[in-house]
C-alpha cells in the first residue's frame, strides 16, 4: 500500500490541484479534448497562442513526421484576442477548467495590448506569453533570442496586466547562454518560466528537393526533444531556483514527465503526445503519481529540482 | 462536455481479417458497438508501429463500411495502400494483431430525405467510402451511379459484393488496363446532363476534387467531397490539416480538414488558394 501523493503545485500565486497541463498550440482552445477526457481533472488547459488580430498562419504543408518527434509551421493561426475571450474563455470556465492564455505578438505593444485586454477577464488563472514570435519591428529576429526584446515584452506586459495575474514568460532553447534570459525576464517581471518551446528544424523533400513544409523551417517537438528540455530545465532551475518552470519538450509519459520535474519543473505541459492519444495528458498524470509513490515522495512538490541535490 | 466529434472512442481492436486486392489491403477490424454511430465519410485514426516506434502520430484511413456481423460483432472495412512506413506496418498486420484506433472522426456525407440521382466518384482507394455511401443511399430510393479511376487497374477497387448496391459502374484507367482509357472527368459534364444527377459524391486525390467542382461550377448540380490533407493528430487540436474554405460572406477560413470535414462542399472549398495563404483578414 502506498500512501496518496498530494499532486497540487502553484505557479506563481496561482494555485492548481495537479501538475499536468496542455502545452499552448497543442490542445486549441480545449473544446477538441473534451470528448477525451473532463477538462477540469488536469492541472489547466493552456490555450494556443493568440494574437490581437484573427490570422491564417502558413501555407500548408505544416507538419512533417521525424524520427520520434514532428515539425510543425502553423504560424500562430487563430481567430484574434476579442473572439477568443468572447467565445472560447467562457466555455473553458463553464466547465470548471482552469485556464493559461498564451498570447503572442508581433511588436512589443501588441503584447502590451492583449494583456490590457486580458486584465480585465476574471477566472483565468495566469498568463504565458509566448515569445517565440518573429519580432517585426527588428528583421524578425525571434523575441526569445533577443535578450533585450525579450526583457521588453514582460516588462510591458507586467506593466499593463498590473498587480495579480501570474505573469509566465516562455522561452526558445534555440540560445546560447538561456539562464541569463531567464534572469533578463524574471527581472523585467516574470512570476514564472515556461522551458520549452520548440526547436528550429528543417526537413527537405528529395523528391520536389525543396523545403518539405510551406514556412520552410518549423519547429520540433516529441520525444526527440526531451533532453533538450531536461537540460534547460535543469539549467534554469540551478540558476534560479526560487522561480517556478513549467516544463515540457517531449513528455509522452510518467518517466518522463518525472524526470523534467526532478530537473526542476513544478507543473509539466504536454504537447505532441496528446496528437497520438488525446488521453495522453491524464494517462501521464496517473502514471507520474503512481512513480512518485513508489519513490516515497508525499507531495508532487518535494521532488522539484530534485535531482539538484548535493551528494550524500 | 464535449461538442466535437462526440462519438469518437479510443480503443484496441483485433484485427480479423488482411487480404490483398490489387493494390491495395482490405482489413477488417473488430470493433464492436462504435460501428452503430459511423457514418459513411468518417475516417479513423490509428496508432502505428507498435510501443517502441519512432513513428508519434496517427495515421487516418477512411471507413470503408462497418457491419453488424452475428459471428463478429460490429466490424469495420479499410482499404489500405501501402505508401510509407505507418500503412505498410498496418498492411503487415496478421490476424489477431491488436491495434489502436480513435473512430469515428469528423464529417460525414450529407444524406438526402429524398430519392435523388446521385453520382460517386473515387479515385484510387477514394472508392473505399463510396460503397458504404451507395448502401445508404440505395436505401433511401436514390439512384446510385458510380464512376471509378486510376492510374492502373490495380488501384481500383471495386469489390464484387459492393456493385450490387450501383445502378451502374464505370471504370477508368489512365494506362487503359481495366475499363475506358482516360479520367473519370472525361465526360463528367454528359453524365451529369443524361442522367439528371442531383448530387456528386467524391472520394479521391486532391486533383480530381478540385477539376470536379471546376466542372461543375456552373451547374445547379451540389458536390460533396471528402479531402485528404496530412494531419498531425485528427481530432482538432493540432491545425496542420486545414484547408482555404470560402464563408457565406465571401471571407475565405482556413477549417480543420479533420473536423470541419473530411467531407466537404466542394464548391465552398478554394481549390487555386490550397498550399497558399488566403488574403490578409480584416
Ligand atoms: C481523411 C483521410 C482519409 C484517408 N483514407 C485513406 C484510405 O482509405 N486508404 C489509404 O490507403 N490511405 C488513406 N489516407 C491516406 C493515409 O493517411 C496516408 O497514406 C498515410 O497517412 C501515409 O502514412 P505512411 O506512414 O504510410 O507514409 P509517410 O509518407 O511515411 O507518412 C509520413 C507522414 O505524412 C502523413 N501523410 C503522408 N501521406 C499522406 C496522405 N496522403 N494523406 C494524409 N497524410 C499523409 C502521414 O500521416 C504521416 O504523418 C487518408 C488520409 C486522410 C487524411
Ligand atoms: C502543432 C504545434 C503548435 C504549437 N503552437 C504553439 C503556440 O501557439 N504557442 C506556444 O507557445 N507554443 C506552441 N507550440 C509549442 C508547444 O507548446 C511545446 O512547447 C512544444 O511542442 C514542446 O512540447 P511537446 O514536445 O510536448 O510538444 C506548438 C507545438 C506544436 C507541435
Ligand atoms: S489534424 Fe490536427 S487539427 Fe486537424
Amino acid at each position: 500500500m502506498t500512501l496518496p501523493v498530494d499532486m497540487s503545485t502553484t505557479l506563481g500565486n496561482a494555485w492548481f490541484p495537479a501538475p499536468l497541463f496542455t502545452a499552448s498550440g497543442c490542445a486549441s482552445s480545449g473544446k477538441e479534448l473534451a470528448q477525451f477526457f473532463p477538462l477540469n481533472q488536469i492541472g489547466a488547459v493552456v490555450t494556443k497562442s493568440v494574437m490581437s488580430k484573427p490570422r491564417h498562419g502558413r501555407p500548408t504543408p505544416r507538419m512533417a513526421e521525424t524520427p520520434s518527434g514532428m515539425l510543425n509551421s502553423i504560424g500562430l493561426q487563430g481567430p484574434g484576442i476579442d473572439s477568443f475571450l468572447a467565445n472560447d474563455v467562457p466555455w473553458l470556465l463553464e466547465q470548471k477548467a482552469r485556464v493559461i492564455v498564451s498570447i503572442a505578438g508581433e511588436t512589443v505593444e501588441e503584447y502590451s495590448t492583449l494583456a490590457r485586454k486580458l486584465r480585465s477577464v476574471s477566472g483565468i488563472s495566469a498568463v504565458e506569453v509566448n515569445i517565440s514570435c518573429p519580432n517585426v519591428e527588428n528583421r524578425g529576429l525571434v523575441f526569445a533570442c533577443d535578450p533585450d526584446a525579450s526583457r521588453r515584452v514582460i516588462d510591458g506586459v507586467r506593466k499593463t496586466i498590473g498587480g495579480d495575474l501570474p505573469i509566465i514568460a516562455k522561452l526558445s532553447p534555440d540560445v546560447t547562454d538561456l539562464p541569463s534570459i531567464a534572469r533578463g525576464v524574471v527581472d523585467a517581471g516574470a512570476d514564472g518560466l515556461a522551458l520549452i518551446n520548440t526547436v528550429l528544424g528543417m526537413v527537405i523533400n528529395i523528391d520536389s528537393m525543396r523545403p518539405h513544409l510551406g514556412g520552410k523551417t518549423g519547429g520540433l517537438s516529441g520525444p526527440a526533444i526531451k533532453p533538450v528540455a531536461v537540460r534547460a530545465i535543469y539549467q534554469v532551475h540551478a540558476a534560479l531556483p526560487k522561480v517556478p518552470i513549467l516544463g515540457m519538450g517531449g513528455v509522452a509519459s510518467g518517466r518522463d514527465a518525472l524526470e523534467l520535474i526532478l530537473a526542476g519543473a513544478s507543473g509539466v505541459s504536454i504537447g505532441t503526445a496528446s496528437f497520438g492519444n488525446p488521453s495522453a495528458i491524464i494517462e501521464i498524470q496517473n502514471e507520474l503519481r503512481d512513480l512518485l509513490a513508489a519513490r516515497g515522495f508525499a507531495t508532487m512538490q518535494q521532488a522539484i529540482g530534485y535531482a539538484h541535490r548535493e551528494e550524500a | 462536455m464535449a461538442t466535437i466529434n462526440k462519438n469518437a472512442i479510443q480503443q484496441v481492436v483485433t484485427l480479423v481479417s488482411n487480404k490483398r486486392i490489387g493494390a491495395y489491403h482490405q482489413i477488417l477490424l473488430n470493433v464492436g458497438d462504435v460501428v452503430k454511430s459511423c457514418r459513411p465519410g468518417n475516417f479513423v485514426a490509428i496508432r502505428v508501429g507498435g510501443d517502441s516506434s519512432k513513428m508519434i502520430l496517427r495515421r487516418a484511413f477512411a471507413i470503408s463500411r462497418v457491419a453488424d456481423n452475428s459471428q463478429y460483432g460490429g466490424t469495420m472495412e479499410l482499404i489500405v495502400a501501402p505508401h510509407g512506413s505507418g500503412s505498410k506496418w498496418l498492411c503487415s498486420q496478421q490476424e489477431g494483431a491488436e491495434i489502436d484506433i480513435i473512430a469515428p472522426l469528423g464529417t460525414a456525407f450529407g444524406i438526402p430525405t429524398e430519392p435523388i440521382n446521385a453520382l460517386l466518384i473515387g479515385g484510387g482507394y477514394g472508392s473505399a467510402p463510396l460503397f458504404g455511401l451507395a448502401d445508404v443511399l440505395k436505401n433511401r430510393g436514390c439512384k446510385v451511379d458510380m464512376l471509378l479511376g486510376a492510374s492502373v487497374g490495380s488501384k481500383i477497387y471495386a469489390p464484387m459484393e459492393g456493385k450490387r448496391s450501383v445502378n451502374s459502374l464505370k471504370i477508368y484507367t489512365e494506362d487503359g488496363s481495366m475499363g475506358e482509357t482516360g479520367r473519370v472527368t472525361e465526360n463528367l459534364l454528359d453524365i451529369v446532363r443524361d442522367r439528371n444527377v442531383d448530387v456528386i459524391y467524391s472520394c479521391g486525390p486532391m486533383a480530381m476534387l478540385s477539376a470536379i467542382t471546376a466542372l461543375v461550377a456552373e451547374t445547379e448540380v451540389i458536390h460533396q467531397c471528402a479531402v485528404e490533407e496530412s494531419m498531425a493528430c485528427g481530432v482538432g487540436i493540432c491545425m496542420t490539416c486545414v484547408l482555404p474554405v470560402q464563408n457565406e460572406d465571401g471571407t475565405t477560413l482556413m477549417l480543420r480538414s479533420c473536423i470541419d470535414g473530411p467531407v466537404m462542399d466542394g464548391s465552398n472549398v478554394r481549390w487555386d488558394l490550397v498550399g497558399k495563404v488566403p488574403e490578409a483578414l480584416a
